[in-house]
C-alpha cells in the first residue's frame, strides 16, 4: 500500500518534472528568438551572425519551391562564412534606401530534443517594414521558421533555419535577412 | 627595406599609369619624364581603382569623382579628396619595376638610363578613350544622333498628338518622362509590342514535362496558360473564359487533364480549346445556348508557340518572323552558348514586384555604365575591374542586347579568379570565397552573359548561377519579375550547391540584385516626383547606337529606343 502511494507520487513528480523542462526549454528558445529579432530590427548584423554554428544552414526559400522541393533561395547560406559575408556586403557594399524592420516572433512550436542535443522547432514570423517616404509599416514577409538549435558552451545556437515565405511576391527587394 | 617586383618596365607606358597588386596591396605605378611613381591603388575618397584613372600634369585624376592627386607626394589638391594619397619608394631595376611598400617616396625618382618613349597621356585599360574610338564608326545603327527627329515620327495619326510626345529635338540622346509615366504609352506598349510582333517568353519546357502539366504564366501584362498535350505540343492562350471573363487558371503550376472555369465549369482541353458548356441544350427542353453555338469559335484567344533549346515562347502576332531569326545569328550564337543543348534541371523561382517601368530593366542591361559604379561588390571583391575585356552587343535591330564581360583572356580563368579575387581593399575578404568561383561550362568566351531579349527576357549567365527573368509590366510605373533559375541535368550535388551559392549575387535579395532594384525604383520616383522632364544618355557619342566594347557607353540604349520608337510609331 504504502509502495503504491509513493510509486504513484513519484510518478507525478517526473511527470512534472518533465513538463517544468519543457517550458524552460521554451522559455529558452522564446528568449533566443526575440534576442534574435532584436539584432535584426536594431540592424546589429554581426551580432546576428554570431547566433549561428560554424556549420550552419540559413536559407530563406518561397513556400512555392519548399512545396515542391526545390532548393533555390532568395538568401542560400551553407555555414557561418557565408552567412557573415552576407552582413558584410550588406553593410559594407550593398546600396539600397535606408528603412526601419520589425519582426514579430511567435506560436513557438519545441518539437523535441535528440539523443545529440539537438533541438528541432518552428515558429510564425511577420516582418513590417518602414520606408522613411512612404507612410505605411508595410507588411514586408510573412513566414515560419523551420529551426534546429545545438548548445555550444551552454547557449542555443542555430545550426539551422529555413525560412519559409508565404508571401511569394516580394515588394522590391529585400535587403535585410529575416 | 624591402624591394619588391611589381610590374615589368615594358608595361609602363611613359605618362600612363596602370594597376598592380605587390603582396596584397593594391598600387598604382606610374611613369613620369622616364622616372617610375608608385602610390596606393585606391582613392581616399571613394572605393576606386586609380589606375582607371587619367595622368595629367604630373597629377591622377581619379575616375569617379575627378578629385586630383599629386603622383610624386600623394598631396590631395582638390575637392571632393580631403585625405592625401599613400606612396611608396618606386625604382627601375633592369627591366623591372621595384616597390618598397615600407618606404614612401621622398624626393625625386631614380631617373632612368635610357627614355623609352610612349605616348603622352596613354591610360591603361581597355576603357580608354582610344579603344572606344576604335570600335567602328559604322556599326549597327551608325549614323547620326538625331537621325530619328524627322516630322514623320513625332507624328503619329492614331494616337491624339499634342505637344506632350514630341520627342525631345536632340534626338535619342534624351529620353522624355512620357516614355515612362504614361498610361495611354503603356497601353500602347501592350498593343504593339508584347501583342505584336514579338516573341514573348513564357515557360521553360522543364517545367512542362508530362502530359497536362501546366504553368500560369504571362504575356505583357495578360495572363495565360501554358500547357503540355497529350501528343507532347506546347501551347499558350489566354487566361479568361470565353463565357463571363473569369481568370480560370488559379494555380501558380500543375497538372491537369483540362481545364475547368470554377464559376460555371466551362470546361477547356490542353490546347486551349472549348470542350464543354454545362446545360448546353437546357433542361427539359427549356433555356440552354442557342441551337447554332459553336464551341470551337468560342476558346480563349490561343497564340503561336515557338520552342528553341528548351526554351518556350508566344505570340500573338499571325505575322511573326521564325523565332531564330527573331534573335538574329549574333543574339542566337549566344542564346545557344547558354542552352547548349543539354536539358534544363528547374532549381526553383523568385518573385518580386519593382515601382519602376519595365524598360528601365532592359536599359539596366544596357548600361554597363553602373555596372561597376553601383555594383561596389564586384570591384571590392575583384570580380569586374578595368583589365576585364567586355562587350555590350546589341543585335542590328536594337531590340535585343548581350552584356557579356570575362575574368581574362579565356585560358586559365578558374586559375586567375583566385588572383582576382583579392579583395581591393586591405581586409575586405570574403569568408567563403567560393561563391565566386567560376567553372567554365560554356562554348563562349564570356565569364557572364545577361542578354536582353525582347520584349519580355532576361538571360542570366553570371558564371554558374543561371537564370531567366520574365517581365510582367503592370502599368507604366511597375512591374513584376518572375525568376526562373536552373541548372543542367546531370549537374552533381556539389554543382548545384555551387549554383545555389552563386546565387546569393542576384534576385531580389542579392548583393547586386538588390541594388539595381532600388536603383530603378529611385528613377521612377525621381520622374514623378519632379515630372515632365528628360533623360540623359549621351555617353559615347562615337557610336551613335548599337555595340560598344566601352564600358562607359549608352549607345546600347539609344538602340533600344530607336527600335522602340519605330515599333510605336513615335
Amino acid at each position: 500500500m504504502v509502495t503504491a502511494v509513493a510509486r504513484e507520487a513519484t510518478t507525478a513528480d517526473a511527470a512534472r518534472a518533465s513538463h517544468i523542462d519543457a517550458m524552460l526549454l521554451h522559455y529558452e528558445v522564446e528568449t533566443f528568438n526575440t534576442r534574435y529579432a532584436a539584432a535584426l530590427d536594431e540592424q546589429r548584423l554581426n551580432d546576428w551572425v554570431e547566433m549561428f554554428t560554424d556549420d550552419a544552414l540559413y536559407v530563406v526559400v518561397s513556400r512555392e519551391n519548399f512545396d515542391r522541393g526545390l532548393p533555390a533561395g532568395l538568401i542560400y547560406c551553407e555555414n557561418k562564412g557565408m552567412i557573415r559575408d552576407r552582413a558584410f556586403a550588406l553593410k559594407e557594399t550593398t546600396m539600397f534606401a535606408p528603412r526601419y524592420l520589425r519582426h514579430l516572433i511567435g506560436n513557438l512550436a519545441v518539437l523535441g530534443q535528440d539523443a545529440h542535443g539537438s533541438i528541432k522547432a518552428t515558429a510564425n514570423y511577420v516582418l513590417m517594414q518602414v520606408l522613411f517616404d512612404r507612410a505605411d509599416a508595410k507588411l514586408h514577409q510573412v513566414g515560419v521558421y523551420r529551426d534546429v538549435f545545438r548548445r555550444e558552451s551552454g547557449h542555443l545556437k542555430l545550426a539551422e533555419r529555413r525560412c519559409i515565405y508565404d508571401s511569394l511576391l516580394i515588394d522590391n527587394a529585400m535587403c535585410l535577412p529575416v | 627595406m624591402a624591394w619588391q617586383k611589381a610590374a615589368s618596365l615594358s608595361d609602363l607606358d611613359d605618362g600612363g599609369v596602370i594597376g598592380v597588386h605587390v603582396g596584397a596591396t593594391p598600387v598604382a605605378l606610374y611613369r613620369l619624364d622616364g622616372a617610375v611613381y608608385a602610390t596606393h591603388g585606391i582613392c581616399t575618397h571613394a572605393m576606386a581603382i586609380l589606375a582607371d584613372g587619367f595622368v595629367e600634369d604630373g597629377k591622377i585624376e581619379c575616375p569617379l569623382h575627378q578629385g586630383l592627386f599629386d603622383i610624386k607626394s600623394g598631396k590631395a589638391l582638390c575637392a571632393p579628396l580631403t585625405e592625401d594619397l599613400r606612396t611608396y619608394a618606386a625604382k627601375v631595376d633592369g627591366s623591372d619595376v621595384l616597390v618598397d611598400l615600407e618606404a614612401t617616396a621622398e624626393g625625386e625618382a631614380p631617373l632612368l638610363a635610357s627614355l623609352a618613349q610612349g605616348p603622352a597621356n596613354a591610360v591603361a585599360g581597355p576603357s580608354d578613350l582610344e579603344s572606344a574610338k576604335a570600335v567602328t564608326p559604322d556599326a549597327p545603327g551608325g549614323g547620326d544622333l538625331t537621325d530619328m527627329e524627322s516630322e514623320d515620327m513625332n507624328t503619329h495619326p492614331s494616337l491624339s498628338i499634342t505637344k506632350h510626345f514630341v520627342w525631345p529635338a536632340e534626338g535619342l540622346s534624351r529620353i522624355p518622362d512620357w516614355v515612362y509615366t504614361d498610361q495611354s504609352i503603356y497601353e500602347r506598349e501592350v498593343a504593339k509590342i508584347f501583342h505584336g510582333p514579338t516573341w514573348n517568353f513564357v515557360a521553360l519546357e522543364c517545367e512542362l514535362p508530362k502530359t497536362g502539366d501546366f504553368v500560369r504564366s504571362n504575356v505583357g501584362p495578360t495572363p495565360v496558360v501554358v500547357s503540355r498535350a497529350a501528343d507532347g505540343s506546347i501551347h499558350a492562350f489566354e487566361n479568361r473564359c470565353s463565357h463571363r471573363a473569369a481568370e480560370f487558371c488559379r494555380e501558380l503550376s500543375g497538372n491537369v487533364n483540362e481545364f475547368v472555369c470554377p464559376y460555371h465549369q466551362w470546361s477547356y482541353d490542353l490546347k486551349g480549346n472549348l470542350a464543354g458548356v454545362p446545360f448546353r441544350r437546357g433542361v427539359a427542353g427549356k433555356g440552354g445556348m442557342p441551337a447554332d453555338f459553336d464551341t470551337a469559335s468560342h476558346g480563349p484567344r490561343q497564340l503561336h508557340v515557338a520552342t528553341h533549346r528548351g526554351v518556350v515562347f508566344a505570340s500573338y502576332c499571325d505575322q511573326v518572323e521564325p523565332f531564330q531569326d527573331y534573335l538574329g545569328p549574333e543574339i542566337l550564337r549566344e542564346f545557344e552558348a547558354t542552352f547548349d543543348g543539354r536539358p534544363l534541371k528547374l532549381l526553383g523561382h523568385y518573385r518580386h514586384t519593382l515601382p519602376g517601368n519595365w524598360k528601365l530593366y532592359h536599359e539596366n542591361l544596357r548600361d554597363p555604365y553602373h555596372a561597376t559604379l553601383l555594383h561596389t561588390f564586384l570591384v571590392t571583391f575583384g570580380l569586374m575591374v578595368a583589365g576585364n575585356k567586355s562587350l555590350m552587343l546589341m543585335d542590328p535591330t536594337g531590340r535585343h542586347g548581350v552584356m557579356a564581360s570575362a575574368k581574362s583572356d579565356g585560358k586559365a580563368v578558374a586559375a586567375d579568379t583566385k588572383k582576382e579575387m583579392r579583395a581591393y581593399k586591405e581586409n575586405m575578404t570574403l569568408a567563403d570565397p567560393r561563391m565566386m568561383d567560376f567553372f567554365p561550362e560554356f562554348d563562349s568566351p564570356w565569364s557572364v552573359t545577361m542578354a536582353t531579349i525582347w520584349p519580355n527576357l532576361i538571360i542570366q549567365r553570371e558564371m554558374n548561377t543561371l537564370g531567366i527573368r520574365h517581365i510582367v509590366p503592370n502599368g507604366p510605373h511597375e512591374f513584376i519579375m518572375k525568376w526562373t533559375m536552373f541548372g543542367f541535368e546531370g549537374d552533381d550535388d556539389e554543382m548545384t550547391r555551387h549554383r545555389l551559392r552563386q546565387g546569393n549575387l542576384m534576385g531580389p535579395a542579392g548583393f547586386l540584385g538588390i541594388e539595381d532594384n532600388e536603383a530603378i525604383k529611385f528613377v521612377q520616383d525621381g520622374m514623378q516626383r519632379v515630372p515632365d522632364k528628360e533623360h540623359l544618355v549621351m555617353l559615347d557619342p562615337d557610336i551613335a547606337a548599337g555595340s560598344s566594347e566601352s564600358l562607359i557607353s549608352e549607345a546600347a540604349i539609344r538602340a533600344m529606343y530607336r527600335h522602340w520608337r519605330a515599333e510605336m510609331g513615335l
